[in-house]
């Protein structure tokens, strides 16, 4: 289980995110929702190790993850994605996988072997050889989504995976989602506004609104709460 | 009477110097963004090295120099660099001006400043005839290690684990750490790298001056620095491009100039240099994400 317990993270006199505790199942797909600015980037950002809480404490399986160690959370199985995909440009497809799975433990020529069964996996084993920037928005991240797996993720945090992806794009990202947790035996926490996506998705949802969680639960429980309703969807307080 | 091939040949064997030079700074620079002007006591330290075992065998001496170089990056890395890790890049800058004259008096107060007479590569001190042309020995092995060099850095980079990487962490370097690539790891690999080239640029260039003093290799690091500047700061290609291009202009002036202006070489070279960067800021080849920030 991969445990955020009461963080607390200031960007100057801001409070980004406050007393936010939440916990990632190994196999279950949590939502994690809230308007622009709620501090849901910044708690992935917490849960990957990239940014430092001033208050509250980020466990793995019981042990507490050091201060900015975001390279040995990767390698013990804490895998992030981003909004921006971020491919290395001067790499080939491949060679963006590649570096992940090294970093595992694989030499160039298991990586290699590896990343062609991964691409193959995402339906995009004919872009293997491509450059990281030549590809069209939906590929690039389907490839930032595959480079997280080359990491054999136990936990995989996805940041807005479905951003600027039309609807039946979307769809299918969903189902790929799914097969990735049966498939890869991982948790899955994903950033999305997408609300049809999320109730398709999600078997349980956390609500953040300005750096506070404001509703926890199944999609059915937290779409009837009336914070959640106020906060979010913009519905008059009761 | 100027020989064309004459030229290309000294512009090769020079350009070359200044490319693997030019290339232990650009390694580091990628992956760390630290412009690093202790570099050129890497190559000093090497050339010393040589100078106090030039009673051994060569290959001895060579092995030495090598170790001494590599250890002496390893050691300004953990001691000096490692601590100020994501710091301002211009603090990285100032703080290797510091090491570099901190190492620099080292030598002064060690070996005092007067000038050592070495020549760790007696044997190719003589020339050789291509058809009609004399060549000096130590020029052409200079073309042939220096060649060997970058086409097995190249090797590295493209076929090895910690090649890929390097060109991962030089492209994004916080990316590459959340995809679990060991920063401590590779940075010390491209400094081992770095110490590794300044002192074979050590063997070569002090076979071709003949003697070592304190200042040794900031000669030759000077005219890197600006070759990593023409080529793209942070492009290991542009690195090697910049400092091929930098010998061939330094011959060119060198053959061209009316003998009275020769004196003055290096300033025409700088002025090509400013011309180049007036219209090329960046440099020939720009290096991607240099500014890019998670």
């Amino acid at each position: 289980m991969l445990r955020a317990t009461d963080i607390t993270v200031r960007f100057g006199g801001v409070r980004a995110i406050e007393n936010v505790s939440m916990a990632l199942q190994r196999t279950e797909i949590l939502g994690l929702i809230g308007p622009n600015g709620a501090g849901k980037t910044t708690m992935v950002n917490v849960l990957s190790g990239f940014q430092q809480p001033h208050q509250g404490s980020v466990t793995l399986a019981g042990e507490k993850t050091g201060p900015l160690r975001a390279d040995r959370l990767a390698r013990s199985g804490v895998v992030r994605t981003f909004q921006a995909v971020r491919l290395f440009p001067g790499l080939t497809v491949s060679e963006n996988l590649e570096v992940g799975l090294g970093s595992r433990g694989l030499g160039r020529a298991a990586a290699r072997r590896r990343a062609a069964e991964l691409l193959d996996y995402m339906g995009l084993a004919a872009r293997a050889h491509m450059p990281g920037n030549a590809l069209s928005y939906g590929e690039e991240r389907r490839v930032g989504i595959a480079r997280a797996l080359a990491l054999q993720p136990n936990f995989l945090l996805l940041d807005e995976p479905a951003a600027g992806l039309n609807i039946g794009e979307a769809e299918a990202l969903g189902d790929l989602i799914r097969r990735i947790r049966a498939d890869f035996g991982c948790g899955v926490l994903v950033i999305e506004h997408n609300m049809k996506l999320v109730m398709g998705l999600c078997e349980r949802l956390h609500v953040l609104a300005s750096g506070r969680t404001i509703a926890e639960g199944s999609p059915a429980d937290v779409f009837r709460d009336t914070a959640f309703r106020s906060a979010y969807l913009g519905a008059e307080p009761a | 009477m100027i020989d064309p091939a004459q030229i290309l040949i000294d512009a090769v064997s020079v350009g070359g110097l200044y490319a693997l030079t030019a290339l232990g700074i650009g390694l580091i620079f990628s992956v760390m963004r630290l412009a690093n002007f202790a570099h050129a006591e890497l190559v000093t330290v090497a050339a010393y090295m040589l100078f106090a075992f030039s009673g051994s065998p060569v290959a001895v001496a060579i092995l030495v120099a090598i170790a001494a170089a590599v250890l002496l990056a390893l050691a300004t890395e953990r001691i000096a660099f490692r601590p100020l890790r994501g710091a301002d890049s211009a603090t990285l800058l100032i703080s290797s001006f510091a090491v570099s004259m901190f190492l620099q008096k080292l030598l002064v107060f060690l070996v005092g400043s007067r000038p050592k007479a070495l020549d760790p590569l007696p044997a190719l001190s003589r020339t050789v005839s291509i058809g009609s042309l004399q060549v000096s020995a130590l020029k052409l092995v200079t073309i042939v290690v220096c060649l060997t060099l970058l086409a097995a850095l190249t090797a590295f980079l493209k076929w090895t684990r910690f090649g890929l990487q390097m060109r991962a962490s030089a492209e994004n370097f916080t990316m590459s750490r959340l995809l679990g690539v060991r920063a401590n790891a590779v940075i010390a690999i491209a400094f081992g790298l770095s110490g590794l080239l300044a002192a074979v640029v050590a063997v070569l260039f002090a076979a071709q001056s003949g003697f070592v003093q304190p200042r040794f290799g900031v000669q030759i690091v000077i005219i890197a620095f600006v070759a990593t500047v023409i080529g793209g700061l942070g492009n290991l290609f542009g690195a090697a491009v910049g400092g091929f291009f930098v010998g061939v202009v330094t011959i060119l002036l060198q053959a061209f100039l009316p003998a009275e202006l020769r004196p003055f070489r290096e300033a025409f070279l700088f002025v090509i240099v400013i011309a180049i960067l007036l219209f090329r800021p960046q440099g020939l080849f720009p290096a991607r994400n240099l500014k890019e920030r998670v």
